[in-house]
């Protein structure tokens, strides 16, 4: 039972994907080409309720559902990780049309070959993980 | 009802992400849609050949819960929520995409040139859409997230890493598709 909340959360979090077109390869394509404010307005709303959200959180120092103090760590300071994987990321990004997230919601809603993207990006991360101690970070 | 059916405009898609985000900040978690795929190569095996995937994956399995659901989401979401689901992108985008070839611009959820089962035996297709998924893996892990993670995340706690890998994924999505797609399409 305590893994259904977790079941719950992925569940709506597939259905806004689908729904908000988050997963369309076509809004990803029109983001990068700035051609629409609907991305922009999905990423910018969702970015500023979660500053909103994670303030309140701290200032009035609320706990999770099991009485532990929800603490946000930060993250490690670099600059080269953040650009050059964030630079081959937003590459594939805008090749695939899909980010993590959205490959689950397609695979769902029932575009198959989104699997070979599945495919690639548990590839990718398996090099990365030959690769690290060879990386800049 | 019926606006259910309807695409959900900008303004109700990314309040529900940010829920999204406080659902399992609140559930003890944070938001992150890349982790997993490290928990998959590790219950694969992949910690047997290299030290980075040697972690006990039992205490990431809800990850794997949240993967199931986001799953099962775009099953509801596609079969039973949505009317017709073809993506009305503006104007000057379905033209550009039409003279590319893409001629399901305008009239689909995703272009059928690469998301149709006939993708499967289309090798420039299949190739785009591996290579595509090599990228987003190891650039996620190599910048330690993706859009949940740093986006919206990182963002959220005003993180200057996360600002630096949404620069990078903005400077890797605009080198894609100004610089590359003329080469590819």
């Amino acid at each position: 039972m305590k893994y259904l909340k977790f079941l719950v959360i992925g569940i709506i979090f597939g259905i806004v994907m689908f729904k908000s077109e988050a997963a369309s390869w076509f809004r990803i394509y029109e983001m990068f080409r700035f051609q629409s404010f609907h991305m922009y307005g999905i990423i910018g709303s969702a970015v500023s309720l979660g500053i909103l959200g994670t303030w309140l959180i701290k200032k009035f120092k609320l706990k999770s559902i099991d009485g532990a103090p929800i603490q946000f760590t930060p993250k490690a300071r670099s600059f080269s990780r953040y650009m050059f994987g964030g630079i081959l990321f937003g590459l594939g990004w805008a090749l695939a049309g899909s980010c993590p997230g959205p490959i689950y919601t397609l695979i769902g809603a029932g575009y198959l070959p989104i699997l070979v993207t599945f495919l690639g990006a548990l590839l990718g991360t398996y090099i990365y993980g030959l690769l690290r101690d060879k990386l800049p970070h | 009802m019926d606006w259910i059916l309807e695409p959900w405009p900008w303004y109700v898609g990314g309040p529900m992400i940010a829920g999204v985000l406080f659902l399992l900040i609140f559930a003890g978690k944070r938001f992150g849609m890349s982790s997993n795929l490290e928990t998959m190569c590790a219950i694969g095996g992949a910690g047997k050949r290299v030290d980075y995937f040697a972690f006990d994956w039992r205490a990431k399995r809800w990850n794997l819960v949240v993967v199931a659901g986001a799953v099962i989401g775009g099953f509801l979401a596609a079969n039973f929520l949505s009317g017709d689901t073809a993506v009305d992108i503006a104007p000057e985008t379905v033209t550009t995409l039409e003279s590319m070839g893409f001629e399901s611009a305008g009239e689909a959820y995703l272009p059928n040139e690469l998301f149709a089962t006939e993708a499967f035996t289309d090798p420039k297709a299949l190739a785009i859409l591996l290579i595509g998924g090599i990228l987003i893996g190891f650039g996620a892990r190599y910048a330690g997230g993706c859009t949940s993670g740093h986006a919206i995340s990182g963002l959220s706690n005003l993180q200057l890493p996360s600002l630096i890998a949404v620069v990078g994924f903005f400077i890797g999505g605009l080198i894609m598709v100004h610089l590359l797609f003329p080469l590819i399409f």
